[in-house]
């Protein structure tokens, strides 16, 4: 059984754009901000990088294919340069690929970075692209909203719970990182809301009115890796490991067996699972200071709390409610707004996540900073509640 | 050679309904004359209908299960999709017929359906399937948007002792009498004065045709039962006086409850009148356009056993009121919507991928696992079963006539559709397999979680920049009749 690669990698310095609207920028220009932060942060040239990964969702409108856009963008000295997509877990996926380098030994240092670059698509809410040569002939011609939506009335059916208890537990998740996005300069949505304008939204997908669905942002986050020794031979004393990078991805059973009900994420159990062993969590409520999970809508925020093990089966609308994962609740989630108010630039996602907990477990989150955080969680979910990956990852002070 | 008729029909006609009071409102203003017709309702196709998959649903209506498969398939109608496709070989894989069969597309007439009809009678061996479908556009105000209506009807045409209606003669002639026409290409029929149709057409032709006809079969007129004429009912009334049959025989034009069905129109009279005939009742049928088709049926024994599914009775009980006459418009094209941005998506379709996947697209063919039993869609070669996963296990299952179980569900404003909100969900299927599809024919707000679905054979999406329509299966919930 592998030891997984808890401790064995550390963040040598991070950056992230402003998320938003961004009609100001262009990818190249997103990629950049984000890895001059995180170069500065990390206090090394730029040529001591060995390797990079790229992680862009919709390639077709941003940057194209390839990694090389990386490349020629940040004038790299021709290292091996690898563009990943893995839906919304893209950021995350792309750390994996730098954090896997570094704890191979196959290179010291090692640049991952998350970009999109959105709103150049000339309307609202996610572009429109192909779902495939077989599957645009049969699958419907589904939204993201729709596609999530659906967990609600699962949901609904499975506990008992009304759909009018669940939209007040739904409109808490947002009213939430309203409150915290509020608070954060680089969120796309620094407004806030109250649990009435929640409720009274007009309709996306039924039960999720606007306020339950994230922004639609274009940014960049960026995380440069190495081992804890190299970290410490730089001069580097305060160090956020990692310890645990978990994917799990989705084989057919929701989207083609009766045995998944529709309510719940299969792929966040297993990776969470899977995540915990690896970074030696058994008791995560208590263990986990803080976390920044994908709440691409409310009702997914909400049923991922009883995925990650967080709250009892059916008791998260009740969490919710008892403000268990406020900014001052026992379990702080979405500190920086989340996908929901700091935005949703695809491929940056997972690692702007990151980019919070190291953060907060260095004590430099500003007017956010929770109070002397040392574990942090990360959680993506790219795709569909049919048919999706989730990514688990786990973050700590090194000792 | 045996005698040939009627082994089996079905029809199908759309839930919704648009009372001709809603266009005299609307439209008036323009044509007063509108306000005189405004008695009844017109049924009207879905967006996601076409003739194409009306007349999948009527076949399906006959319920062919219970017989050999049909030699031959004609699909009669003046509004098929494709102009050069043959749109009877979409029947044919949307059925799951033999593929060993003559297939061929009748259309150019309002005749086509009794036409292919009588070739079907005529034809010597093994049984047809002939089906005409018609969903005609008519211009806003226009007498023919009063008149007209959609609809399909299916009859198995054969031999054998298990008839429900024999034919006992059958006579045609043909005349370019143009009173009306389309050209390739054009939406709106172009018509003259209905008045030179009713005095030199109906009233001279028909005549001309069932006089020799009753003769030929040695029928005194007055001993038939049912008569379907293609002719407003004065007309029609008219028609019997002149031929010695009895007006009380005239049968139920229809008009009223769904509107005039063109190609389809007499074979739906003619499935009506089977739905309540005794055996040994006549039937006098009478098709046309640009000549007249003339039918003489005695309806048998075996009339007493067979039931459609829905039938012609069924399909009007099963009514929905279009209560918008701009949404009726934006649905058969006549204004055009704005849908947004999202509604530019490239909808190329990959005919190479659609050949492949034929089976399960247009087919709606599954797999159940030898070993566990799931059923599943798409079919693949490792069973989805996570307890199972076995290799090569799966044997082709039909889920067309399966009925299915909502476990989820929304409303989605966000995606285009043009009869937003686009409502799709998961639906459980045989107890062990799930497909995420969409929703037909069902109002926002209407769905439950459990709520049992059967399937329907509908346009999934339309390519207009190549002028290309797909279709796939989607779940409509299953109401009581």
């Amino acid at each position: 059984m592998a030891t997984g690669i808890r401790d064995k990698v550390v963040i040598l310095g991070m950056g992230c754009t402003r998320f938003g609207e961004r009609w100001d920028a262009g990818p190249d220009d997103l990629m950049l901000e984000a890895f001059i932060e995180a170069l500065d942060d990390a206090g090394i040239e730029r040529d001591q990088i060995e390797a990079g990964w790229l992680g862009v969702f919709y390639d077709e409108q941003s940057v194209g294919k390839s990694a090389i856009p990386l490349s020629m963008a940040l004038r790299l000295p021709n290292i091996p340069v690898t563009r990943v997509e893995n839906l919304c877990a893209t950021g995350s996926e792309a750390l994996r690929g730098a954090a896997y380098a570094v704890a191979s030994g196959a290179c010291d240092i090692a640049l991952a970075l998350g970009m999109e670059k959105l709103k150049d698509s000339g309307y609202a809410g996610l572009p429109e692209r192909t779902k495939g040569s077989f599957d645009d002939l049969w699958m419907p011609s589904y939204t993201a909203p729709g596609a999530f939506a659906q967990l609600a009335s699962a949901y609904s059916t499975r506990t008992g719970i009304s759909m009018d208890d669940l939209k007040r537990a739904m409109a808490h998740v947002s009213w939430k990182s309203h409150q915290n996005g509020a608070l954060n300069p680089k969120a796309h949505l620094r407004q806030a809301i109250t649990i009435e304008q929640a409720l009274n939204a007009p309709m996306v997908a039924h039960p999720l009115g606007l306020y339950d669905c994230c922004g639609v942002s274009d940014g960049a986050a960026c995380a440069i890796v190495t081992t804890p020794e190299m970290a410490r031979s730089l001069g580097k004393r305060d160090l956020v490991a990692i310890k645990a990078l978990q994917l799990a991805a989705s084989n057919g059973v929701e989207s083609g067996h009766a045995s998944w009900d529709g309510s719940y994420t299969l792929t966040t159990r297993t990776a969470a699972g899977r995540a915990y062993a690896e970074a030696g969590i058994d008791n995560p409520r208590k263990q986990i200071d803080l976390m920044e999970v994908h709440d691409c809508f409310s009702i997914t925020e909400l049923i991922v709390m009883e995925d990650l093990g967080l709250s009892a089966p059916g008791d998260a609308p009740k969490d919710i409610l008892d403000g268990v994962y406020d900014r001052d609740g026992a379990l702080p989630c979405q500190v920086d707004g989340g996908l929901k108010c700091f935005g949703h630039p695809i491929g940056a996602s997972g690692l702007r996540m990151a980019y919070e907990i190291y953060l907060q477990l260095l004590g430099r989150a500003g007017d956010r900073q929770l109070d002397s955080p040392s574990i942090g969680m990360t959680h993506n979910l790219g795709g569909i509640p049919i048919r999706n990956i989730a990514s688990v990852s786990v973050f700590g002070l090194a000792q | 050679m045996s005698e040939r008729g009627i082994l089996a029909y079905g029809a199908y006609i759309p839930r919704r309904r648009l009372p001709r009071e809603t266009i005299a409102t609307a439209m008036a203003w323009a044509n007063p004359a509108l306000k005189a017709r405004a008695k009844g309702e017109r049924a009207i196709r879905a967006w996601d209908e076409d003739s194409l998959t009306m007349a999948v649903e009527a076949a399906r209506d006959c319920k062919l299960a219970a017989f050999d498969a049909p030699a031959n398939l004609v699909l009669a109608s003046t509004t098929l999709p494709f102009a050069d496709r043959d749109n009877a070989a979409v029947v044919v894989a949307a059925l799951g017929l033999d593929e060993r069969i003559n297939t061929l597309d009748m259309t150019a007439t309002l005749r086509a359906g009794t036409a292919a009809l009588g070739n079907a009678l005529r034809a010597g061996d093994g049984s047809s399937l002939v089906i005409a479908s018609d969903c005609r556009d008519a211009r806003p105000a226009s007498p023919q948007e009063m008149q007209i209506g959609h609809g399909a009807t299916a009859m198995l045409i054969g031999g054998g002792d298990a008839l429900l209606a024999r034919v006992l003669a059958h006579r045609a002639i043909s005349r370019d009498l143009v009173e009306h026409y389309r050209a390739q290409g054009d939406r709106f029929d172009y018509t003259v004065e209905g008045r030179w149709l009713r005095d030199e057409g109906f009233l001279k032709l028909i005549p001309e045709t069932v006089q020799p006809l009753l003769t030929d079969a040695g029928i005194n007129a007055e001993t038939i039962d049912h008569v379907i004429f293609p002719c407003p009912a004065r007309v029609a009334g008219q028609l019997c006086k002149s031929l010695g049959l009895t007006e009380s025989a005239l049968a139920d034009d229809l008009i009223t409850q769904c509107g005039d069905t063109g190609t389809t129109h007499p074979l739906l009279c003619l499935a009506r009148v089977l739905e309540r005939a005794r055996p040994g009742a006549k039937i006098l049928l009478v098709g046309f356009g640009q000549g007249v088709d003339a039918f003489l049926f005695e309806v048998t024994e075996p009339i007493s056993d067979y039931r459609p599914r829905l039938g012609v009775e069924g399909h009007l009980e099963r009514r929905r009121e279009e209560t918008s006459y701009l949404r009726y418009l934006a649905q058969q094209g006549a204004i055009e919507v704005d849908w947004g941005n999202r509604a530019e998506f490239d909808n190329r379709t990959a005919l190479t991928a659609l050949y492949r996947h034929r089976d399960s697209v247009t087919g709606f063919t599954g797999g159940r696992c030898g070993k566990c039993g799931t059923v599943q869609f798409p079919s693949t070669r490792y069973c989805v079963n996570p307890d199972c996963r076995e290799l090569d296990s799966q044997e082709p299952v039909s889920l067309s006539d399966i009925k299915g179980r909502v476990k989820s569900f929304t409303e989605d404003w966000l995606a285009y559709c043009p009869n937003p909100p686009l409502q799709y969900g998961n639906v459980e299927i045989e107890g062990s397999g799930n497909i995420m599809m969409e929703f037909t024919d069902c109002e926002p707000g209407t769905l439950r979680i459990g709520m049992p679905v059967e399937m329907q054979f509908r346009i999934k999406d339309v390519d207009k920049r190549r002028s290309f329509t797909r279709y796939f299966w989607k779940a409509t919930p299953v109401e009581e009749t």
